[in-house]
């Protein structure tokens, strides 16, 4: 199996740690992982603030840079998303419809592709939070939505509960979105702020340690939220606690 | 001026070109037995703030309404098995029942699913005593709880009547501060009997 | 004047420690009560289906189903007037009120009533017009439009309605109950509905078949608006028409469940024709605009809409922003993709008020695609150039730089650099930078995952 591994812009320059858990954890399921040197972005920054004209370029050079292979495995819900359900600015030609079914977000790569079963290399003695993005959830159904009656799922939380030590706490609004939501925290700085505290003061009710996530771009938010209270909470990515590393 | 013809050339003009098919609803009904549908009216109602009392004649919802409101003064009813004090034949203008305090109707039938009754003119005589009364008191023959909104609609008859309103507990409000207020503009109160409907005198 | 409506969200939010929390904290509850409803209903998705499917047949036959309602209700003697413009609407109802020298009239909630400003265009012509819902009362005495489409004033405190009840009607000001309150409005309002000439409502369904309309209260002052004046105006948007007295039990059974999560509401009044001989029963059938939206294809969508509120209570942003805040009729997701129906320079920032979480979508009980439709809107702004310029000038580079891995990379360097050795006042400068205002920037790495990848893994 030949896997791209796409690696979103922000991961590459701020969370590189999280690029490398996520190979690592890769090449120990026995995957073959290839890297694309000439990434960039997905277009989503542009893409969902309805800039169709200056997401296209970095539509054509994505597809140009993860052609031919068997998935496409991306650790970031909402670049998924946007490959998977938006990635419109280009013409659909076959190879583009081709990209966009095969792109996958690790965690959904994890359980449905790999169907993982456990994570012996790793521990995690701390009590945790997930956040799955909504993008996560509403657009790739890594999580049941709240909104609908639905069998309950959350395959995050199916994952983390094959590694020892840990423990899973609930918040009081499981899929309430953070505010990070692309550039809307900037454009609408005050409600997105207070809607990552209220985000962070439920945390901080549940009384964990770490919040764990498969989308970076959400706890980038949360976390520069929580540093600037002084709160003691430390965020880390899905693919460091399964890969038991590098944080 | 706008008329008929001009709104519908106007809609012609841009309905969408794909048509959705008229789907078939099912009434959804679960429940044969008519004690569960009678049980299911009294949790339903309980739940939006009316009681329910199950007797076997007037006179004792009479003296449970005489215990609840000892101070009505004033019982205009539209039912001919309890008779009040103010003859609704004889009110000359909907307005003039603002001086009731308990109002009596026999409800035409019952909702299981929502604890709510069926009125219209014919029950109500006048309709502003559904509304005008500070507390109404209603008649309901257990037998005619239909089990839900699907079964009620289709057992209307809308040419028997120029109104009609399902009628579920007392008037409420949560306008001010998200609380809770029942007695919002229409009655503050809603006490209904499980009374069978009299057979008529030969 | 263009709505700025994060300003307004942003006022809302800083204005105090208690309205915005107070505010999020009551719609959540409305949500979770919803939530319990749902689950207490093993139908309920398939009454979701159902109801957005009765919706889409009807409106895709619109025109037949209007003719038959128009027909059906002209029957039973109602008298039915043909609004194409809100203007159209506002002139009816003053020259129906005029003929009959109504000059105090009691009206029941209509968002269409409110969405033609039909309130100041009555007063003004010497109309006196009292809202008798409480919360659209609480509006009117405060001279602001509803920021909730079922629950008006719901932005305010109790201390806030105490304040304008001891100022406009004479309660005492220290007296802060919620059940006191109401029982002021009650009795000041009675007389109201004795004396009035005429009663005004809304509905919110209309059935073609009948030619009955159908008016959801809790308060039950949509019934006595109608029992009580011998003339009934209500005025009704084309899309509220159903084929079907029957379909009606699915969307009762929906409507106030997706509202408040309450089984339904206390009274759900049905008009057939006029109350007696003597009384008279109009209605106002408006388009203002409908058809026009019908008729575009990404967009008419909404029109199925059953103004339940639900996608407001569920949204995140709408709780942390007030209503008030869209400076519009309808507020909230389906604000946002009603209003610039109406006029798309004025609300052209609406759609870029959303997180897009797609939480509204999801709760919608017809299936309404509401963050979709906000993204679409987003690129019909960037196509009119309503979007924010500095936006629109960010992504200009963006889209170049993401064109180009060469560019790409040079660019993240840069950041390196420049965040390095940027000081602390201009990376945390409240004006310049909306991020660091209240939180902290992320660090920029020096070593990039793609260079670690070149390092360790390319031989």
């Amino acid at each position: 199996m030949r896997v791209g591994l796409f690696i979103p812009c922000y991961i590459d320059a701020i969370y590189p740690k999280v690029g490398i858990a996520t190979l690592e954890l890769l090449e120990k399921l026995g995957v073959e992982v290839i890297v694309p040197l000439d990434q960039t972005c997905c277009g989503q920054p542009m893409g969902n603030e309805g800039d169709q004209k200056n997401a296209a370029a970095a539509e054509a050079l994505f597809c140009k840079n993860f052609e031919g292979f068997d998935y496409i495995v991306g650790p970031a819900g909402s670049c998924v998303k946007h490959v998977r359900q938006h990635f419109d600015a280009i013409p659909q030609t076959t190879q583009v419809q081709q990209i966009r079914k095969n792109t996958f977000e690790l965690v959904e790569f994890l359980t449905d592709v790999l169907q993982v079963s456990e994570f012996p290399w790793t521990s995690f003695n701390h009590s945790v939070a997930i956040h799955n993005s909504c993008s996560a959830i509403r657009g790739l159904r890594i999580q049941s939505r709240s909104e609908w009656q639905e069998p309950k799922f959350n395959k995050t939380e199916e994952l983390l509960h094959k590694v020892s030590g840990i423990t899973v706490k609930h918040l009081d609004r499981p899929d309430e979105c953070c505010g990070f939501g692309g550039t809307f925290c900037v454009t609408d700085e005050a409600v997105s702020v207070k809607m990552g505290q209220d985000k962070v003061a439920d945390y901080e009710r549940q009384e964990v340690a770490y919040v764990v996530s498969p989308d970076m771009s959400c706890l980038m938010h949360q976390q520069g939220i929580a540093e600037r209270d002084k709160s003691p909470l430390k965020f880390v990515h899905i693919a460091q606690v399964l890969n038991n590393g590098p944080y | 001026m706008s008329d008929l013809h001009q709104l519908l050339g106007n809609i012609r003009k841009h309905l969408p070109k794909e048509k959705i098919a008229y789907p078939q609803v099912p009434t959804f009904t679960k429940i044969k037995d008519k004690a569960v549908l009678k049980q299911q009216f009294i949790d339903a109602l309980a739940l939006v703030g009316g009681v329910c009392h199950d007797l076997s004649d007037i006179a004792e919802c009479q003296q449970i309404m005489r215990d609840k409101l000892g101070g009505a003064a004033v019982i205009c009813s539209a039912t001919a098995e309890w008779e009040g004090n103010k003859t609704i034949a004889d009110v000359a203008h909907p307005r003039d029942l603002d001086d009731v305090d308990l109002g009596i109707i026999r409800a035409e039938f019952g909702v299981a699913e929502m604890g709510m009754v069926w009125l219209t003119e014919n029950s109500l005589k006048i309709n502003s005593l559904g509304f005008l009364s500070q507390h109404l008191a209603v008649l309901l023959d257990p037998d005619t709880i239909t089990e839900n909104m699907h079964t009620a609609y289709r057992q209307i008859d809308f040419n028997a009547s120029e109104y009609g309103c399902f009628v579920m507990g007392p008037s409420a409000t949560a306008d001010i501060g998200a609380t809770l207020v029942r007695g919002a503009q229409g009655p503050r109160s809603l006490t209904l009997f499980f009374l069978k409907t009299p057979v008529p005198d030969q | 004047m263009k709505i700025n409506v994060e300003k307004n969200a942003a006022a809302f939010i800083h204005m105090d420690d208690v309205h915005q929390p107070t505010h999020d904290k009551n719609l959540w509850n409305a949500r979770m009560k919803r939530d319990r409803m749902a689950a207490s209903i093993p139908e309920w998705e398939q009454m979701r289906d159902l109801a957005s499917q009765i919706k889409e047949h009807a409106l895709t036959h619109l025109d037949q189903y209007v003719k038959q309602f128009v027909t059906a209700a002209t029957k039973r003697g109602t008298v039915v007037h043909f609004a194409k413009t809100a203007e159209d609407h506002n002139r009816i109802i003053y020259e129906i009120l005029k003929s009959h020298n109504a000059t105090k009239i009691v009206k029941s909630k209509s968002m269409l009533q409110e969405e033609c400003e039909m309130a100041p265009y009555l007063e003004s012509r010497g109309i006196e017009l009292i809202e008798t819902d409480l919360g659209e009362r609480i509006q009117q005495l405060s001279g602001e439009m509803p920021s909730h489409i079922v629950m008006p004033a719901i932005h305010k405190t109790t201390d806030d309605v105490a304040e304008l009840f001891a100022r406009t009607i004479g309660t005492d000001p220290n007296n802060k109950d919620p059940q006191e309150l109401t029982e002021a409005m009650r009795n000041n309002a009675r007389p109201k509905f004795l004396e009035a000439h005429a009663g005004l409502t809304g509905a919110n369904f209309a059935v073609a078949e009948t030619g009955a309309f159908v008016v959801c209260t809790n308060e039950g002052n949509a019934d006595l608006t109608a029992a009580i004046p011998p003339l009934h105006i209500a005025s009704i948007g084309i899309e509220k028409i159903l084929p079907k007295t029957e379909d009606l039990g699915l969307f009762i059974r929906l409507l106030s469940r997706s509202a408040l999560g309450t089984p339904a509401t206390q009274y759900t009044s049905h008009f057939m024709g006029p109350r007696e001989k003597g009384a008279e029963l109009h209605i106002v059938l408006t388009d203002n605009g409908r058809s026009e939206r019908l008729g575009k294809a990404e967009f008419w969508y909404s029109l199925k809409c059953i103004r339940c509120g639900a996608c407001m209570n569920t949204c995140p942003v709408y709780r942390r922003s007030s209503g008030i805040a869209y400076g519009a009729t309808y507020s909230g997701p389906i604000g946002i993709i009603i209003d610039p129906t109406f006029d798309d320079k004025k609300y052209s920032e609406l759609p870029f008020h959303s997180s897009l979480c797609g939480s509204c979508t999801e709760v919608c009980p017809v299936h309404i695609n509401i963050a979709e439709q906000i993204t679409l809107w987003r690129q019909h702004m960037v196509r009119i150039k309503e979007s924010k310029p500095c936006l629109h000038y960010a992504f200009n580079v963006a889209g170049k730089l993401f064109g180009s891995p060469k560019w790409f990379r040079r660019a993240e360097k840069l950041g390196y650099y420049g965040l390095k050795l940027a000081p602390d006042w201009l990376v945390y400068n409240k004006t310049l930078n909306a991020w660091g205002k209240n939180r902290q920037m992320p660090a920029i790495q020096k070593e990039t995952f793609r260079d670690w990848y070149i390092k360790n893994r390319v031989k």
